[in-house]
């Protein structure tokens, strides 16, 4: 901005708590305790829900049943290389890889890291396997990054 | 049904950043183009929709702060759309076609220098899943490319000529911030942002206003001879997680357009539509939504682009502005497309004036990679 006019450089930071809920915690739960990575399983559609959720966000009408435990593998739908800096929001320094992931034995999968590769090696399709970070702390960088398999 | 049309139109020249102008005072600047356009003044306006943003406004309820400027202190009704300006224009449609108020006074604005875009867009996501990781608008649409271009083979060619395009295109637009004579190699050999998003492929970030006037048809016929008319509206929204959607395709603005279609008697837009202003916020988002507008099949935006159609010399131009890969004011524009599309309808588009207009598109989106979506059709006739 121009030197001429006055400007006001401020910040608002502000706190927040979100609630993962029943669902979101047994999955943060179970990634923290036991590297194990939980969908839920539709009833009606037999679709399986990941990031798991209460409801089907397909049939709409009753909520999901069932845990289903996934191999943590999958496989890249799309990839980017972030090569701009934004230290307030990026976990580890650019450039580095985030994908769509799509996990074996759901209907949905994550986005996330793609870590322990040569950037430009990554490909669409690649088979990817979820790495768990040492130290997990309930949240999804429990899971460092999917790695190339 | 009853129609209402655009009156009155107002925009703010798209700026890097605006720094003689606080958000509110540039509002002003529009809307009172748009009286001024209307021959209208303040009392003249029945009510009032806004569209902005809390975030990047900076403050708690963002529409607070500009009732001064929309002339609704102490009298009006106002109320806002914390979304994109095309949706503002629909609801201050539906306040029109209510009959309560028979005009409406749709403002939008967003000074996107006074925020950061990449931690405001990194919100959007889920805290939970997804903000971790990094992503953000840019990230987020560099995954929707990629899926586009591996599915139907968009090339990043066929992706740098709609930047070509549209900032060429901004030449013609006084009020477009980034007009250039760009050739492809250009785009393609600009800096790598996220890839295959390159500097030329994304959007700005600015700072502008836009003002738009509607009138209920009785109304209408007595403000202005040359009332352009909303003739059709429609929109939809996707699923919000990037892996429960198929980021190669725009099914909720197929099913928006298809809404404001059926209801404007469009039975092929490709034909019976003239231009088209999109929100093209990356490059490759121009192919996408001409394929989502029913211009051409699925996975034939990159054939429509070599076409040359929709160029300003072809059958089907699409953003004669420049769109927004050359300027985007974030909630704002939308409404910058309404406006547009109204100027091209009435023939006054000056040196963007795509030759007999008839019928135009003006569309809109929110939230990342294309997840809701606004489509309007205008045209002379009702």
């Amino acid at each position: 901005m121009s030197d001429e006019y006055v400007t006001l450089s401020t910040k608002l930071a502000m706190p927040y708590r979100y609630v993962a809920g029943v669902i979101g915690s047994k999955f943060f739960t179970e990634l923290r305790d036991n590297k194990k990575i939980l969908a839920r399983r539709c009833p009606e559609c037999k679709r399986v829900i990941m990031p798991p959720r209460e409801y089907c966000p397909k049939c709409f009408s009753v909520k999901t049943d069932e845990w289903v435990e996934l191999s943590g593998e999958g496989s890249i739908e799309s990839f980017t290389i972030i090569r701009y800096t934004e230290p307030k929001i990026q976990p580890v320094e650019p450039p580095y890889a985030v994908g769509v992931i799509k996990l074996d034995g759901t209907d949905g999968g994550l986005t996330h890291i793609i870590g322990d590769v040569d950037l430009d090696k990554i490909e669409v399709g690649m088979r990817v396997k979820a790495v768990f970070s040492d130290e997990r702390r309930g949240n999804i960088l429990d899971i460092g990054y999917f790695k190339p398999i | 049904m009853k129609k209402v049309a655009i009156v009155g139109v107002g925009q703010t020249k798209q700026e890097a950043s605006k720094p003689h102008q606080s958000f509110a005072e540039m509002l002003y600047e529009a809307v009172k183009a748009a009286l001024n356009d209307a021959n209208m003044w303040f009392d003249d306006i029945g009510n009032v929709v806004s569209a902005s943003s809390d975030f990047w406004d900076g403050r708690t309820i963002s529409n607070m702060a500009i009732q001064d400027v929309t002339g609704t202190t102490y009298k009006k009704t106002e109320s806002k759309v914390a979304s994109d300006g095309t949706y503002a224009t629909v609801y201050g449609m539906m306040r029109t076609l209510s009959e309560y108020y028979d005009t409406t006074l749709v403002a939008a604005h967003c000074k996107g220098s006074e925020g950061n875009t990449r931690i405001i867009t990194n919100a959007i996501f889920d805290p939970l899943y997804q903000r971790a990781i990094g992503l953000d608008a840019i990230s987020g649409a560099a995954l929707q490319a990629r899926r586009y271009m591996t599915k139907y083979g968009i090339t990043e060619e066929q992706m740098a000529k709609v930047s070509v395009k549209n900032h060429g295109n901004a030449r013609n637009n006084p009020y477009a911030q980034l007009p250039m004579d760009l050739k492809i190699d250009d785009v393609l050999n600009s800096r790598m942002i996220s890839d295959p998003l390159k500097l030329y492929d994304c959007s700005p970030i600015s700072d502008g206003a836009a003002a738009v006037i509607l009138a209920s048809e009785d109304k209408a016929k007595e403000i202005t001879d040359n009332p352009v008319w909303i003739r059709g509206a429609g929109y939809s929204i996707d699923a919000f997680y990037l892996t429960d959607r198929d980021l190669a395709e725009c099914d909720s603005l197929r099913a928006a357009a298809s809404m404001a279609y059926r209801m404007a008697g469009i039975t092929d837009p490709g034909r019976q539509i003239d231009v088209a202003e999109v929100y093209d916020s990356f490059s490759y988002q121009e192919l996408m939504w001409t394929e989502g507008l029913g211009f051409c099949k699925p996975g034939e935006g990159g054939k429509l682009i070599d076409s040359g159609r929709t160029q300003m010399d072809g059958d089907l131009p699409v953003n004669p502005s420049g769109g927004v890969i050359s300027a985007h004011t974030v909630t704002t524009a939308g409404l910058v497309r309404v406006v547009e599309a109204a100027l091209q309808v009435r023939g006054e588009a000056d040196k963007r004036q795509v030759p007999d207009v008839n019928t135009a598109v003006a569309h809109g989106t929110s939230g990342y990679c294309g997840q809701g979506n606004c489509v309007i059709v205008l045209g002379r006739e009702k």
